[in-house]
């Protein structure tokens, strides 16, 4: 936060909402500012027009490569990971949609009467009622289970998902928002026709994201106009935001690395969580997760009460997705996992980024502690554990 | 004239152009950034980054008063109340926005069993209105692409036939971006009412440049682009007028973000470049508008002295005032545009310039293919400067003169 913003907490702050946004990776930053001082329509013909043209292309290799074996001519840049979303699922025209039931909301809402895979306590796709919703009906569908959830971090068996599909030929669109870059992926591994990236959950800007399409697949556009993207995606370049979406892609690819040291950040965070409150619960801890996010739940306190709580403390936090503005409603990720209202009512999204530290996971602790202390009575009087 | 950036190394900043940058005469195609507007918009990349959309917490909270700022500040600008702006990608998905999902939500929601699945557009519509027209036709929805008259003006007498019991909408630029033609807005908007049709303008060109009113002119729907007014690339708005509500059903879903018709984390820095870029519009429209009709004015004789048959596309008053479209008879606009490397200008419409079909909207003006071929599209901006014009028009008058003698034959 600007240092000169008088609304600045007077003291630490600790950002840990990192799966709503990321602050832009300095690469990024550069990139951009360089890229905005500029103009230039990378549609034009003339030598500004070119320029920006050669930059879109380099861009497109920079986060082809998020993915080993990712194809640079695969890319469309879309506005974000919604758009991508949107574009893969309506842009496929498969006559049957089947979304797992811990998909983000912009790919349950993308396709009116799209259909629900299951999941399993755990938060992961039930392969066998995968297998038999597919068998059941043999119109042509396509098939959507995201890499890894926003909410709890828990990674999906994909490749055994892409096997399925394509068994009946399904399609298969992978929404890797939350795990680009932070995560070491394969396309190949992966197997999916379609994949979702977003620029700002890896320290791009926001507005931008990409959608990679298998070659050869056919996709009607969701904007119609100017042939920009191949005709995938009308509308004139967010040349600054795919500059900055390359150079983050280049960063966080090079420091897939660091994740290890933000994986025993957070797991250092449960073992703490687990010490002082045997009754907290981490969700989906059973399955893999991505290595940052944790979805702990203080039974009893909502969490809309832990948030205000923590944010007094200077912790920032949030209770799930952040998507329409305040809204602070069931979590359907937690729900399809079967965990109860209450408990799901309580829990709360902790998500670490490649610069959270030690002095941040203390401070949240001390928050979190203090709280859970509070509200079970302890007496000691002490704010801080 | 390069402003001073905050993060820039210099090493990127000059690495495109190999030697001096030509004279950017294409402020239609694309604006450079204002560094007023680019110094607004960093903080929010790098300090203020939070998802407006995570109002827990402070990070976003900030990101959010910041967004609702900008909103404002567009707002002011077409009087119009901040709740009616929606925050898109840009033009392209406000119009498919504007235009599919007003055609959609009539076909979902019918009134009172009448049918309303008829579209007027005019045929000089950019691409992004009149491709999403024919998608809507392919769904079966009815278009009539209405002619436009020799100077691109629309006549109202033949928009009003068009409108039948059935034409839910219709749709109009307002400043053209191609022959900068600026459409009689208050009596389409006043027809449009009368005749209790929507009204929709891709003001993509206009916005920031002219006076717009959505109350006076009775506007119903109003496109807006960031880059063209000297804001950034992948933001804009739709204005969505609330009294008399417009339904339209959403092209993207999800969050629920922009109360339910454009779901997708806003992108705080841009939507805040748009809202910057708006306001300092808005400070001195009249006295800009008035320094570039000058040069524009300048920039017309200087050539016409020169360049004996050269001519003048679309209306010659009724015109955004950095813009003009120029026919050189007998010369190769491709030609003439290799031939003065010193600047940037363009045969047309950016999205389909890099075609070598002669553009839709001077045949719509009836010029032959081949006078539409040897068009070519100047926009001034902000940051021309008299000397930039003049030295445009020695360029071009001289390579003209030079082709003419060649007698090139048009490829």
């Amino acid at each position: 936060m600007n240092p000169a913003d008088p609304r600045r907490m007077a003291y630490t702050e600790t950002y840990l909402d990192w799966n709503a946004t990321a602050p832009a990776r300095p690469e990024a930053a550069a990139a951009m500012s360089a890229a905005l001082a500029r103009c230039g329509n990378p549609s034009s013909v003339h030598r500004w027009g070119r320029a920006g043209r050669q930059m879109v292309e380099r861009a497109r290799e920079a986060v082809a490569a998020l993915l080993v074996g990712g194809d640079p001519s695969n890319v469309i840049f879309v506005s974000g990971g919604t758009e991508a979303n949107h574009l893969a699922l309506l842009g496929a025209g498969r006559q049957r949609v089947l979304v797992s039931a811990v998909e983000h909301d912009s790919v349950r809402h993308a396709v009116p009467g799209s259909e629900t895979i299951p999941v399993d306590c755990d938060g992961v796709v039930a392969l066998d009622e995968l297998d038999r919703l597919l068998a059941a009906d043999p119109r042509p569908a396509l098939v959507s289970v995201m890499f890894a959830n926003n909410e709890t971090g828990v990674i999906q068996p994909v490749a055994e998902i892409a096997a399925i599909a394509r068994k009946y030929r399904a399609l298969f669109h992978c929404d890797a928002v939350q795990a680009a870059g932070k995560f070491a992926l394969d396309a190949g591994e992966i197997g999916a026709d379609l994949i979702t990236l977003s620029a700002h959950k890896l320290g791009g800007p926001p507005g931008v994201g990409a959608l990679l399409v298998t070659g050869g697949l056919d996709l009607a556009p969701l904007f119609h106009g100017g042939g920009q993207e191949r005709g995938r995606r009308a509308g004139t370049e967010n040349l600054p935001g795919i500059a900055g979406f390359a150079a983050a892609a280049a960063a966080s690819a090079g420091e897939i690395a660091i994740y290890d040291r933000v994986r025993a950040l957070r797991d250092e965070l449960e073992s703490s969580i687990a010490a002082v409150a045997p009754d907290a619960v981490v969700l989906g801890a059973a399955a893999p997760r991505l290595p940052n996010t944790s979805a702990i739940a203080m039974p009893g306190i909502a969490a809309e009460t832990q948030i205000i709580a923590l944010d007094l403390d200077g912790v920032m936090v949030s209770a799930g997705a952040a998507c329409s503005s305040g809204k602070v409603g069931p979590s359907h990720v937690l729900a399809a996992m079967g965990v109860g209202s209450d408990l799901a009512g309580s829990t709360i999204r902790v998500s670490l980024g490649w610069s959270s530290s030690e002095a941040d996971i203390a401070h949240f602790l001390r928050a979190w502690t203090a709280l859970y202390r509070r509200r079970r009575g302890f007496t000691d009087g002490a704010r801080a554990a | 004239m390069t402003p001073v950036l905050a993060h820039t190394r210099p090493r990127e900043a000059s690495s495109t152009v190999a030697n001096t940058p030509p004279i950017y005469l294409d402020n239609q195609s694309s604006t450079r950034v204002d560094p007023r507007v680019l110094e607004t918009m960093l903080p929010y990349f790098t300090e203020d980054f939070g998802n407006p959309h995570s109002t827990s917490h402070a990070y976003g909270r900030i990101a959010a008063e910041a967004v609702e700022r900008a909103r404002g500040e567009i707002a002011a600008l077409i009087n119009a109340d901040p709740r009616e702006l929606v925050f898109t990608s840009g033009a392209t998905e406000s119009n498919n926005l504007a235009v599919k999902g007003a055609v959609h939500f009539a076909r979902a929601h019918p009134q009172r069993g009448q049918l309303r699945d008829h579209i007027v557009a005019l045929q000089t519509e950019h691409k992004c209105v009149l491709e999403s027209c024919k998608e809507l036709e392919r769904e079966g929805f009815g278009v009539t692409y209405l002619p436009v008259k020799p100077n691109g003006l629309v006549s109202l007498a033949a928009l009003e036939a068009a409108i039948s019991e059935r034409t839910l909408l219709v749709s109009v630029m307002a400043a053209h971006n191609e022959i900068g033609v600026i459409q009689p807005l208050a009596e389409l908007g006043a027809l449009c009412r009368s005749r209790g049709v929507l009204f929709h303008s891709d003001a993509a060109q206009a916005f920031g440049k002219i006076p717009l009113d959505v109350e006076a002119m009775q506007i119903d729907l109003l496109s807006i682009s960031g880059h063209k007014i000297y804001g950034p690339k992948g933001i804009g708005a739709l204005y969505v007028r609330r009294r008399p509500r417009v339904r339209l059903l959403p092209l993207i879903d999800g969050g629920g973000q922009e109360r339910g018709l454009r779901s997708g984390t806003l992108p705080t820095p841009l939507c805040v470049g748009l809202g910057r870029a708006a306001a300092i519009a808005g400070v001195d429209m009249a006295g800009e508008a008035e320094r570039l009709r000058r040069l524009r004015d300048r920039l017309l004789t200087n050539l016409a002295r020169r360049v004996p048959g050269m001519r003048l596309n679309g209306d010659a008053e009724h015109r955004l005032p950095g813009s003009l479209n120029l026919s050189f008879p007998g010369i190769s606009a491709q030609a003439l545009i290799e031939a003065t490397p010193s600047i940037a200008v363009s045969t047309g419409s950016a999205c389909t310039s890099a075609t070598v079909e002669p553009s839709y909207v001077l045949r719509a003006l009836g010029l032959s293919d081949t006078l539409a071929n040897a068009s070519i599209r100047i926009g001034l901006g902000r940051f021309t400067t008299t000397a930039e014009a003049d030295f445009a028009a020695d360029a071009l008058a001289a390579a003209a003169t030079r082709l003419k003698g060649q007698e090139d034959a048009p490829t």
